[in-house]
């Protein structure tokens, strides 16, 4: 990953690369649990997180994670609302490039808009969330959440539950841990599934009968417009059919791992029992974010050509 | 106007099914003789060995922009890119801003290109009164007007209304109108940007289905079927879609039908990288239906090519790629990019292919000589087109008389090229330099 300039998707990486970066992030991971939580390796370089759809969450995961190395972080937040009559996306990547950045962390509701800056910049250039397209940060995060679980993920079972049409989380995860050897279920709705099947998927839309063959139970968050744009009748139906809650959980394997990109509905794809349940690793997730991101911005940003302790 | 002599072409025309090699001789804007040699005598002349001459082509299918997005094309421009492309002849959709949809706003866009003198142009006129699909426009009187308007759409949108569609139907047969179907179900593709399928789950883009044209086409050719009216089915782009168009045909419903370049000869697979070049609607569809438009235009259930010619700014273009606008600049790379992939390399008669992009169309909107169509024999108006089948070349959209860039097929390297268009005898267009490029 040291001759690779982006992260686009996590098919930008094969299953070596995924290790290196998830190896990486383990030792970060111990750098946060120091006092002094920070390293000097990226000490003059300047990271911009370049975010047109609003998401606290995301943005401070990258920005604690390009600080812990050391580098200077600017935020760039544009509302979508001022999109139309604002500067184009071409500007404001031109202007990033004349600043002389070092790498662009961005988040964009529409797909593919990382691949138009890639064009326009020499920067670095991380997709923090595309659209429904891809979430390349997320998906490593879960890969390494999901190890500190189980250890090996080769041939365990996961099942993502809930908007797959929609989600870019489901999208890059599927493709993360299918490249970890993982079998992948998707499970919704038939008006939340995609159009066509994604690439060794098994889907499904009952719930019930694929808990107990899951070793991670991955619940998607359900947007209240997708109610509004038909796709499910209401909120009550959904919940009664596909929240995860404890008793659906007792049903599971003993060891299952539920896990949740955030920001939850508690009460709807998840019951509240069974996100403070010991199952949850949904704030092991948070913290895996950061370690997963410094490990991202590192490899990227060339901090391991010289040879460099990394913690 | 001094004469002019065109020898040694292989004459190619469609109406009067003529294909050999012989000299014609123009005079006074007129095809004064036709013959396998005619003589010399100091005329001016154009040496046309190797190369075909064609009736000038009809574009039935094309948005000039004007009046109201004249960055992005104007009919000067729109009309100097038509004969560059081989059009002597174009029909502007009425999409604009405000919309072709009465009498004097037609009459003033039809008087400014006979002003202009470049190639002729036969607006289409909306449907609905600014084509909001809710009441009709005044069709007869864009009929009756200077214009003499005979074909309503109202492209860009399919008319949701069924009930509007169905009196649009019977009310234009008091003139034996003709009504151009953009067929798109609007509840069907709201929001969507590339064919829905493999391509948009993977690319993570909202899918338009097949079903959206599909159920509009269906709608279209039974109402046609039943109001006896003449029904012409705009960009057809699905397998689905051009097998109703065959069935209704055989049922005898009048119905015509055009595909446009890139639906023949791009599909999904082809959308790389975000490129919003590749962003059109109806969408690039599956190789799958790409092949089965290819066969239907073979076998003659498809009547016309059009390019549905659709220029942008660069900076609309250059957007994300739900931002950007649909659709592609088509008229420059129409012949080129067709004769290599569809004759040269897909064994298509170069005599059908010429069909479809004149007598075709010309049929379709029932266009009749002296407006267009005469062919090529004497006394007819010299509106004609040379191609040079032997040349080689890149096509440059940078190099385009359109303002429009957004051309999929930039950069391809092709072989066929316009390398004179005759209108009403004079050079229209002559390529520069002999090979340049
Ligand atoms: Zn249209």
């Amino acid at each position: 990953m040291a001759e690779r300039r982006h992260l686009l998707d996590v098919d930008d990486l094969d299953r070596e690369d995924m290790e290196r970066v998830l190896d990486t992030a383990r030792s970060f991971s111990e750098v946060l649990h120091r006092p002094i939580k920070k390293v000097p390796s990226l000490r003059g370089k300047t990271v911009v997180n370049l975010f047109y759809e609003s998401s606290t969450r995301t943005r401070m995961s990258f920005e604690v994670a390009a600080k812990r190395l050391s580098a200077d972080v600017l935020n760039f937040n544009v509302s979508t609302s001022s999109v139309e009559k604002g500067e184009s996306f071409k500007d404001t990547a031109l202007t990033l490039e004349a600043m002389g950045v070092d790498a662009v962390v961005v988040r964009h509701p529409v797909a593919g808009a990382p691949w138009l800056l890639r064009q326009w910049l020499q920067a670095a250039i991380l997709n923090a969330g595309d659209g429904m397209h891809a979430h390349p940060t997320q998906a490593l995060l879960d890969l390494f959440t999901m190890q500190e679980r189980l250890g090996e993920l080769q041939g365990r079972t996961i099942a993502f539950v809930g908007d797959i049409l929609h989600s870019r989380v489901a999208r890059s995860g599927i493709k993360a841990c299918r490249a970890m050897g993982m079998k992948v279920l998707a499970v919704a709705p038939p008006t939340l599934l995609p159009p066509v099947a994604l690439e060794g998927v098994v889907t499904g839309s009952d719930l019930d009968d694929v808990i107990p063959h899951c070793d991670v139970l991955y619940m998607l968050r359900i947007q209240m417009e997708r109610q509004k744009e038909g796709r499910f009748p209401s909120l009550e139906e959904y919940t009664r059919l596909y929240q995860l809650n404890m008793q659906r959980l007792g049903k599971a394997r003993p060891q299952v791992v539920v896990m949740h990109p955030g920001p939850m509905n508690r009460g709807v794809e998840i019951a509240a029992e069974v996100a403070d349940a010991p199952h949850a690793a949904i704030t092991a997730q948070v913290s895996a974010g950061v370690a997963i991101r410094m490990a991202v911005l590192f490899l990227l940003l060339g901090g391991s050509e010289g040879g460099e302790k990394v913690a | 106007m001094p004469e002019l002599l065109i020898r040694n072409a292989r004459i190619m025309d469609p109406f009067n099914e003529l294909d050999e090699k012989m000299d014609v001789m123009i005079s006074r804007g007129r095809i004064a003789a036709l013959a396998k040699e005619l003589p010399v005598q100091g005329r001016e002349s154009i040496q046309a060995e190797g190369m075909v001459l064609a009736p000038g082509f009809l574009e039935i299918h094309a948005h000039l922009r004007e009046p109201g997005k004249e960055d992005a094309e104007t009919l000067e421009s729109g009309l100097e890119s038509a004969l560059r492309g081989g059009y002597t002849a174009v029909c502007c959709m009425p999409n604009t801003d405000p919309p072709l949809d009465n009498a004097a706003i037609v009459e003033g866009i039809a008087a400014k290109a006979r002003d202009l003198g470049l190639a002729d142009l036969f607006p289409v006129g909306c449907i609905s009164r600014r084509r909001e699909g809710s009441e009709l426009a005044e069709m007869a009187l864009m009929h009756l007007s200077e214009a003499h308007v005979r074909a309503f759409s109202d492209d860009g949108s399919g008319v949701a209304d069924s009930g509007l569609m169905r009196r649009a139907m019977e009310y234009v047969q008091a003139f034996d109108g003709l009504l151009i179907s953009h067929a798109e179900e609007a509840a069907l593709s709201r929001g969507g940007q590339i064919n829905e399928g493999t391509v948009s789950t993977e690319m993570g883009l909202k899918g338009i289905p097949a079903l959206a044209e599909e159920v509009m086409v269906a709608r279209d050719l039974l109402l046609a079927e039943e109001t006896g009216c003449r029904l012409h089915l705009a960009h057809l782009s699905t397998a689905r879609s051009v097998r109703m168009l065959r069935e209704a045909k055989e049922r005898g419903v009048r119905v015509t039908a055009e595909v446009t370049p890139h639906h023949l000869l791009l599909s999904e697979m082809d959308i790389a990288g975000y490129d919003t070049v590749f962003k059109v609607n109806p969408p690039l569809r599956t190789p799958h239906d790409v092949r089965y438009l290819q066969e239907a235009l073979a076998d003659g259930t498809i009547d016309a090519i059009a390019t549905d010619h659709a220029p942008h700014t660069i900076e609309d273009k250059e957007k994300e790629f739900d931002y950007a606008p649909f659709g592609v600049v088509g008229m420059e790379s129409a012949f080129p990019v067709l004769y290599s992939e569809l004759v040269l390399a897909g064994g298509l008669d170069p005599m059908r292919l010429i069909a479809l992009l004149t007598s075709g169309p010309a049929r379709v909107l029932g266009l009749q000589p002296p407006q267009y169509g005469a062919g090529i024999v004497e006394g007819a108006r010299a509106d004609l087109v040379i191609m040079d089948v032997e040349n080689e070349w890149t096509l440059d959209a940078k190099r385009f008389a359109s303002k429009g860039r957004n051309c999929p097929f930039h950069g391809r390297r092709v072989k066929g090229r316009i390398r004179c268009t005759l209108k009403n005898g004079g050079v229209a267009y002559r390529l520069a330099e002999a090979g340049s490029g």
